[in-house]
């Protein structure tokens, strides 16, 4: 029984770090469905949006405004930047690069990187900030089936409330709106959605704004855990073995593969780890990636690739 | 009216195939190579300006060449052969640490028995490790028979993880040193001991021009062609009888033996001693981008491309101290970060194919300056 409950504790873990995988993937999905563009700068966004909200609540802390209260009046803050964020890489990086092939976008949000990761530490300063945004303590459950109980991370579970939050406030902007049906539109076909009247300058600041938004609630999460700092930004390369799995255009596939990454890096740290010497966490998910891509070259829910001459 | 081959005429076939064919290029060529091994030796021997000390050498001109020579790698690879891989770092990590093994003496207890090879000189290690970084590439090139484009990319992220683990974690590689951190064996060459900068600087700089007219005949030829092939339709060249197994695969290979090769350079030559983090992802990124920068699908260009982004950090660095701007040294290394990155946006804007393509513009410029009518 011990045996199973260590192995039930070690597979919860892991599904709720793989949901926390999700969330920075996610943004990458939405700016890969909707403008073809692998945004490398996902992290960096998350790095941005987390430093805006938590220097922003200790500003306020200081000046005497209420915890809560300064939470909402950050969060808008970290906002209003992302959309800033938004408006500027649609206005001068990605708007001139129309129609260029997808390594040129790829390397220019490698430089769009560069310049948040920069920038951002520029504005708000490069320490570690703690953000104390949910408990930090876990709870033990199923106590009497198991000794000592199966010991469960609250940030984690509140990760995992947010994300499936995400996902449900995502699905249906996306099929109940306006703007989602044109979000749509142009992920289908550019030239058809640009000919029926949707701007794809204004989809494309949209959908930035959006992934700036989730990168925002990444933030929330990650800046809980490890405290906001630069080394958030390799979230970025964590979530990129689960969008392989997941597929590129996929946000349900985004969910699952953060869950099996999530759920196999920790099993396999914790089984197969002592053999390997330890540490195989940190090349396990891309194995893993590589694996899922020899048998299905699309990841497990993009769309199949059809290649004609 | 200077760069024009108007009368010069293509009497043979080897004038028609010369790597240069028009008589401008050669001889800029050839003054550049004149520059590079007896200028600078020499420039270097009186210490004339900007010579002094040997910062010129050791902080710009030697990484450059070892940096150019893993850019001309990758360039194979993404730019010929149309696989683009995130793994530079790591086929580079393997030529340095195989390298770093011959050099020092490999020995594989097993069970029953022990395998043993007693140190090698330097040069023949250096090759070594070229190899052993091939024969590696090709093994990670497999996924690319089956997978394409930022798929590919995301898979040879697997090597360069996992390979940044075994010299991390696997102490055999690194001879059970305590802190990780390995030291190059004495650079002795035919019994000629490299050590001054200068000597460095040639020894790169033979590396250098000798793999880089082989990756010149190399392009042109069959097997390049095959390359190009596969880099714009796979399919049609499949059609038309190129073996995407062999193509791909030897692309993989050559590409990771002189990535390799770069890498125990840099490890032996600038280095000297190494951490495995000196061939961490931001390695893969820094070379390519000089790939990119400099022009996918050149030689010429991996060299600009790897000026452009080696020299851009230090000369900005030295901007607000130049300008007298009292600014703490974070904020220059957070400045440096931006400048660099929208610089990179800019070029991609104005030039998406890299210096290679600005410079064929010049060249169709001039060849009509000044009456372009």
């Amino acid at each position: 029984m011990v045996i199973f409950g260590q192995f039930l504790e070690v597979l919860i873990s892991g599904l709720l770090a793989g949901v926390l995988y999700s969330l920075v993937a996610l943004g990458f999905v939405l700016i890969y469905k909707a403008s073809g563009v692998f945004n490398f700068a996902q992290g960096s966004m998350v790095l941005l949006a987390g430093l805006a909200l938590v220097r922003a609540l200790d500003f306020l802390v200081t000046k005497g405004f209420s915890f809560w209260a300064a939470v909402v009046v950050g969060l808008v803050f970290a906002a209003t930047i992302m959309a800033i964020t938004a408006w500027l890489v649609e206005r001068f990086v990605l708007g001139p690069l129309i129609n260029q092939d997808g390594l040129t976008l790829f390397m220019a949000t490698i430089g769009i990187t560069f310049i948040l990761d920069g920038g951002a530490q520029m504005l708000f300063g490069s320490d570690v900030y703690p953000l104390p945004l949910f408990p930090s303590d876990a709870w033990f459950l199923l106590e009497n089936a198991f000794p000592g109980g199966i010991l469960v991370s609250k940030i984690d579970v509140f990760g995992g409330l947010i994300a499936a939050a995400l996902v449900v406030g995502l699905a249906l902007f996306f099929q109940r709106t306006k703007t989602g049906r044109a979000l749509r539109a142009v992920a289908d076909d550019h030239a058809a959605a640009q000919s029926v009247g949707i701007s794809l300058n204004w989809i494309w600041f949209i959908v930035w704004l959006v992934a700036g938004l989730v990168a925002l609630a990444a933030a929330m999460v990650w800046g809980t855990k490890l405290g906001v700092q630069f080394s958030i930004t390799f979230l970025a390369l964590k979530a990129l073995p689960v969008l392989i799995i997941g597929g590129f255009t996929s946000v349900p596939g985004a969910i699952v593969g953060g869950l099996l990454i999530g759920a196999g890096e920790k099993l396999a740290e914790a089984y197969l780890g002592p053999a390997f010497g330890g540490g195989i966490e940190y090349w396990f998910a891309y194995v893993l990636a590589l694996v899922v891509l020899l048998m299905r070259p699309q990841g497990l829910f993009g769309e199949r690739i059809i290649e004609r001459i | 009216m200077l760069y024009r081959e108007t009368g010069q005429f293509k009497t043979n076939y080897a004038s028609d195939m010369a790597i240069f064919p028009i008589r401008q290029d050669r001889i800029a060529f050839w003054g550049l190579l004149a520059v590079a091994f007896i200028a600078v030796p020499l420039l270097d021997a009186m210490q004339i300006w900007p010579f002094g000390g040997e910062y010129l050498l050791r902080a710009i001109l030697i990484p450059f060449l070892i940096l150019s020579l893993a850019a001309v790698g990758l360039n194979i690879l993404t730019g010929y052969c149309g696989q683009l891989s995130l793994g530079s770092g790591a086929f580079m990590a393997i030529g340095a640490y195989s390298a770093y093994k011959f050099g020092t003496g490999v020995h594989i207890p097993l069970d029953w028995f022990a395998i043993s090879i007693l140190p090698l000189p330097v040069l023949p290690s250096i090759l070594l490790g070229g190899v052993v970084a091939a024969l590696v590439g090709i093994l990670f090139g497999v996924p690319s028979l089956r997978i394409k484009g930022l798929y590919l990319a995301v898979a040879t992220l697997a090597a360069q993880f996992f390979f940044d683990w075994v010299f991390i974690r696997i102490q055999w590689f690194t001879n059970y040193t305590s802190s990780g951190s390995v030291t190059a064996p004495a650079l002795n060459f035919f019994g000629v001991t490299v050590n001054k900068p200068i000597e460095r600087y040639l020894l790169c700089l033979i590396f250098v021009t000798v793999v880089a007219l082989l990756a010149k005949n190399l392009v042109r030829g069959n097997i390049g062609r095959q390359w190009m092939a596969m880099r714009d339709m796979d399919i049609a060249a499949e059609l038309m009888g190129i073996r995407p197994l062999y193509a791909k695969l030897s692309a993989f290979a050559i590409s990771s033996f002189v990535m390799g090769m770069a890498g125990a350079l840099w490890a032996f030559i600038y280095l000297g001693s190494w951490e495995p983090l000196a061939f961490n992802i931001d390695r893969s990124f820094q070379i390519l981008f000089m790939v990119i920068i400099g022009g996918l699908g050149s030689i010429m260009g991996s060299f600009l491309g790897a000026a452009f982004i080696l020299v851009l950090p230090i000369l900005l660095d030295q901007v607000p101290h130049a300008l007298g701007i009292p600014i703490s040294v974070e904020t220059v290394s957070l400045l440096v970060f931006m400048v660099t990155g929208a610089l990179i946006c800019w070029l991609l804007i104005v030039e998406p194919h890299g210096f290679a393509r600005l410079w064929l513009t010049a060249k169709e410029k001039l060849r009509l300056w000044p009456y372009p009518y």
